[in-house]
């Protein structure tokens, strides 16, 4: 099958029903993306569908077909942050920072949909994203400043 | 100065060796050296140095051996040493060095038995030489309890001063301008008129010199990184998912495995039948492993989905089956046969226990999992005459030994590459997911072999907390605390930890009794008693170790005391506090949280909670709301005093996520066992704090006295009992038995 990933088109052979996940990681090499729980309890493992927040570890290779597939690695780069990236970075959010992809991801994904988050939005939004190092109220500012960001353009 | 120079002649001494293309400087530990880890890499063999500055014409390298997990210690051994080198952090790079014995830690000693980390007595200092010693011998290049700053602050720096003046008198050599007249700055000495010579031109000059070790330390008023604000070496590759973990790991050819083993922990495998998961796609090998099966594929998901297709019939194990039966032999176990400590008895327990009403409560707390987010994982390659493994491990030197005797090979051909960690908390001490693939390598050699643990493989295997509970008996007489009796039993963790590494440990097991006798209260009739359990199920280290529960116990006793006594929780706590800076601490903590009674309004209350572990006093203020939906925590107050701050953003980071890990477990983590195995494998069963529910958090870091401490642990032994002391607060309950949320709602 085909999938479209960070706008590069790759040809996989992997059966329907293997989660995009392990065809990101292991088949086509998105490193970004993170292996946490495999059953949607710890967000690592998010990207984005056609924009918009998925597990990865929940969603069938054959079901990303046709769709744009975006990680955390195409979201921006070291030299060209996104503005969500930026923020995280200057708000220092990360400590292990193995949960931080899936945390980004589910971030933008909400600011792209709701552009001024109420702390009660950010609760609802980002509260499905675990962290064992306990960064959340680093998570809650840089999310704030990066609404900020992406408002000024 | 004075003293800095007395420590670095007293226990290192600073070198430099000759090394391809340059120069390498660093430690020679004791007065007899022991070998250079990067033989393979010198010109000259006969230097024997720790490296921790390499200098060629390619660049410049700092050496960090200390296991970065999140903590950021890559970073804050990389800035010690370049406060001094006076070079920046975006002009090196960082490299945490091969296993060796010559980078033992000898701040792991300064928790040893029987002598508070404050106490500087002869007898102390004594015992604690004596363990210096033991760690040289064995070699402990152990990432833990707290001591990477304390172990570092004074070897790095020294290190890099050292670096610098060598490189300062190869200038002076090459150009005559006398050393006196030069500066350093960027990587570069600077001339008098203005020339700069870049260290990577000098180095191998310095490399003929003589060390120059008659350093002075830079005043602390000229430090450029200490104790300001810095951003972390690697922020922006955690912030664009381009930093690379253990489970990241690719290499050419590199195949995908999986395991199951007894759920049974340490149980034996009677039997397999893996007919199905040989035909399953992908699957190239099935292999076993101790007390499992192991699954090699071409594909990590396709391991697991085979591995779940082979059937097992499991032994049993050591430990007792139902977890009822775990709390049975904690309760059976505070008997005189069963006491392994008594570091604590002042006054006369007995008798002013015999006085009046005594107060008296039973504490518990389960076993919890370490749970990183990133599951375990090892990847090795195996050859005829050579080993490679690349891995997140606190214990390099120990993964070498243990996979030099599965492989046979020697010592030297076993090469451990540390890589960076998603998270340990004490997890990454073990080395079972090493060993494991050692075997799956040695099954496919000259193959690379990537062996990643599923979730449930992980949560199953956990070394989990030590289970542990605890008898308080109490007086109190004329408004103050007047006795308190704490006695906790638990199974020792240091000798379940050491055993799984083929070592024993005599004498009392210190962390029995660890965040407890060692409380620097004046409390007149004063006793802490450790009873030693049998072993039940494998434990180790989880954040903070014994003051993890050991904390919890004392201060809700001694807050229930001061209840029944009718003072202020700060108050009295001050009032007996007899160390200048635990008291600080309190003091701090009063002021930054508007201390003023535990009431805070109604269905409102706080509560303070103090611990020192780890050589650092931290006291945390909790306040709570009892809402309709149950308790919302609201705020929380932290300080601690740490001796020097070295990277102010940093410390509050780990203090405000220690908090965070603290509360989270506190609430609702539990691991209980039914018919021997772990009920708990996933976070849906065991998931600690939520975005949510965590509070706005408010920390300080204080710098008083001579020793610098780490931050990793300290902030996590207060959070629970400041919990429980601020719902009692609020609604009259005590809660005595983690979780919490056996007891009572939360939001």
């Amino acid at each position: 099958m085909q999938l479209n990933v960070d706008g590069t088109t790759h040809e996989v052979d992997v059966e329907d029903d293997m989660p995009l996940l392990w065809v990101l990681r292991d088949e086509i090499g998105v490193k970004g993306v993170k292996y946490g729980c495999g059953i949607a309890q710890c967000g690592a493992c998010t990207v984005h569908l056609d924009g918009v927040a998925v597990r990865s570890c929940q969603t069938w290779a054959v079901d990303a077909v046709g769709a744009e597939v975006t990680t955390i690695n195409g979201l921006g780069t070291p030299n060209a942050m996104h503005a969500v990236q930026e923020a995280w970075a200057e708000h220092q959010v990360a400590q292990c920072g193995y949960c931080q992809s899936g945390q980004i991801m589910q971030a933008a994904s909400m600011l792209a949909a709701i552009p001024e988050p109420a702390d009660e939005d950010i609760d609802a939004e980002m509260s499905g994203n675990l962290c064992r190092c306990g960064t959340y109220p680093q998570i809650r500012a840089a999310i704030v400043t990066a609404a900020a960001k992406l408002r000024e353009g | 100065m004075g003293r800095i120079k007395t420590i670095a002649r007293r226990t290192f001494l600073i070198g430099s060796a000759a090394v391809l293309g340059g120069v390498a400087f660093g430690a020679y530990l004791y007065k007899k050296p022991v070998a250079n880890p990067l033989v393979d890499d010198l010109a000259d063999g006969d230097a024997a140095l720790t490296e921790y500055v390499r200098i060629t014409a390619d660049g410049v390298t700092l050496i960090t051996p200390r296991a970065d997990k999140g903590q950021g210690v890559y970073h804050v051994q990389a800035a010690l040493i370049a406060e001094e080198l006076d070079i920046d952090l975006d002009q090196v790079t960082v490299d945490p060095g091969p296993p060796s014995p010559a980078y033992y830690n000898t701040a792991l000693s300064e928790e040893a038995p029987g002598f508070m980390p404050t106490d500087d007595r002869f007898a102390a200092n004594a015992t604690r030489t004596v363990m210096d010693a033991a760690m040289k011998i064995m070699g402990v290049q152990i990432t833990g309890g707290s001591t990477t700053v304390a172990d570092s602050w004074d070897k790095l720096r020294v290190a890099g001063a050292v670096a610098r003046e060598t490189l300062k008198a190869a200038a002076a050599q090459e150009t005559g301008v006398a050393v006196a007249n030069m500066q350093t700055e960027r990587g570069a000495v600077i001339l008098p008129d203005g020339r700069q010579l870049a260290y990577t031109d000098l180095a191998a000059t310095a490399a003929g010199l003589d060390p120059v070790d008659n350093v002075t330390l830079k005043d602390p008023s000229k430090w450029r990184y200490i104790g300001k604000d810095m951003q972390r070496i690697d922020i922006v590759p955690k912030s664009t998912g381009t930093q690379t973990y253990g489970i990241d790991m690719e290499l050419d050819g590199m195949v995908h495995a999986t395991v199951i083993t007894n759920p049974r922990k340490g149980g034996a495998m009677l039997s397999a039948n893996t007919a199905d998961a040989e035909g399953m796609r992908g699957v190239l090998k099935v292999v076993e492993v101790p007390n499992g099966m192991g699954v090699i594929a071409d594909n990590t998901w396709r391991a697991f989905q085979a591995a779940q297709a082979i059937t097992f019939e499991w032994g049993p194990a050591e430990y007792p089956a139902e977890q009822d039966d775990h709390w049975a032999v904690l309760a059976e176990s505070f008997k005189k046969d069963h006491q392994d400590s008594q570091y604590r008895d002042d006054g006369d327990a007995d008798s002013a226990l015999s006085k009046g009403d005594v107060v008296t409560a039973e504490y518990r707390a389960p076993y919890l999992a370490h749970a990183p987010l990133e599951p375990l994982n090892a990847t090795v390659l195996i050859t005829d005459n050579r080993a490679d493994v690349w891995t997140g491990t606190q214990v390099p030197r120990f993964a070498q030994d243990a996979v030099a005797d599965i492989t046979g090979l020697d010592k030297d051909d076993v090469h451990i590459h540390v890589l960076m960690m998603g998270g340990s908390f004490g997890h990454r001490l073990e080395i079972d997911v090493i060993t494991q693939a050692a075997h799956l390598g040695l099954a496919m050699k000259n193959t690379p072999v990537k062996l990643t643990y599923s979730r449930e493989e992980d949560m199953a295997h956990d070394y989990t907390r030590q289970i542990a509970m605890a008898r308080m008996q109490g007086t109190v007489k004329d408004g103050q605390v007047e006795a308190l009796d704490l006695g906790i039993a638990m199974p020792s963790v240091i000798s379940s930890q050491m055993g799984r590494l083929g070592l024993s440990v005599p004498g009392p097991d210190a962390m029995i009794t660890a965040g407890a006798w060692d409380q620097p209260f004046g409390i007149p009739n004063y006793r802490v008693t450790g009873y030693r359990s049998a072993d039940l199920a494998p434990i180790s280290s989880w954040r903070s170790v014994g003051a993890s529960t050991n904390g919890f116990f004392h201060d809700s006793a001694l807050d229930e005391l001061i209840h029944a006594a009718g003072a202020d929780p700060m108050d009295e706590r001050i009032r007996l506090a007899w160390d200048d800076n635990s008291r600080a601490v309190l003091d701090e903590v009063a002021q930054l949280s508007g201390w003023d009674g535990p009431s805070i309004g109604a269905n409102r209350g706080r509560g303070v909670a103090f611990c020192m572990s780890f050589g650092v006093p931290c006291a945390e203020v909790v306040e709570v709301t009892n809402t309709d939906r149950g308790i919302q925590i609201d705020k929380v107050f932290a300080v601690a005093n740490v001796g020097r701050v070295v990277d102010p953003q940093n410390l509050s980071r780990l203090m405000s996520g220690g908090i965070i890990w603290a509360l989270g477990h506190a609430i609702s983590g539990e691991i209980t066992h039914s018919d021997g195995m772990t009920d708990q494998l996933n976070y849906d069963g065991f998931e600690a704090m939520r975005l949510y529910q965590a509070p706005e958090i408010t920390v300080k870091g204080l710098e008083l006295g001579d020793h610098v401490r780490g931050i990793g642990e300290p902030p996590v032994p207060p959070a629970a009992p400041a919990l429980a002391n601020a719902i009692f607060a609020a609604t009259g309950q005590r809660i005595r038995e983690m979780p919490f949320n056996k007891h009572i709602d939360f939001v």
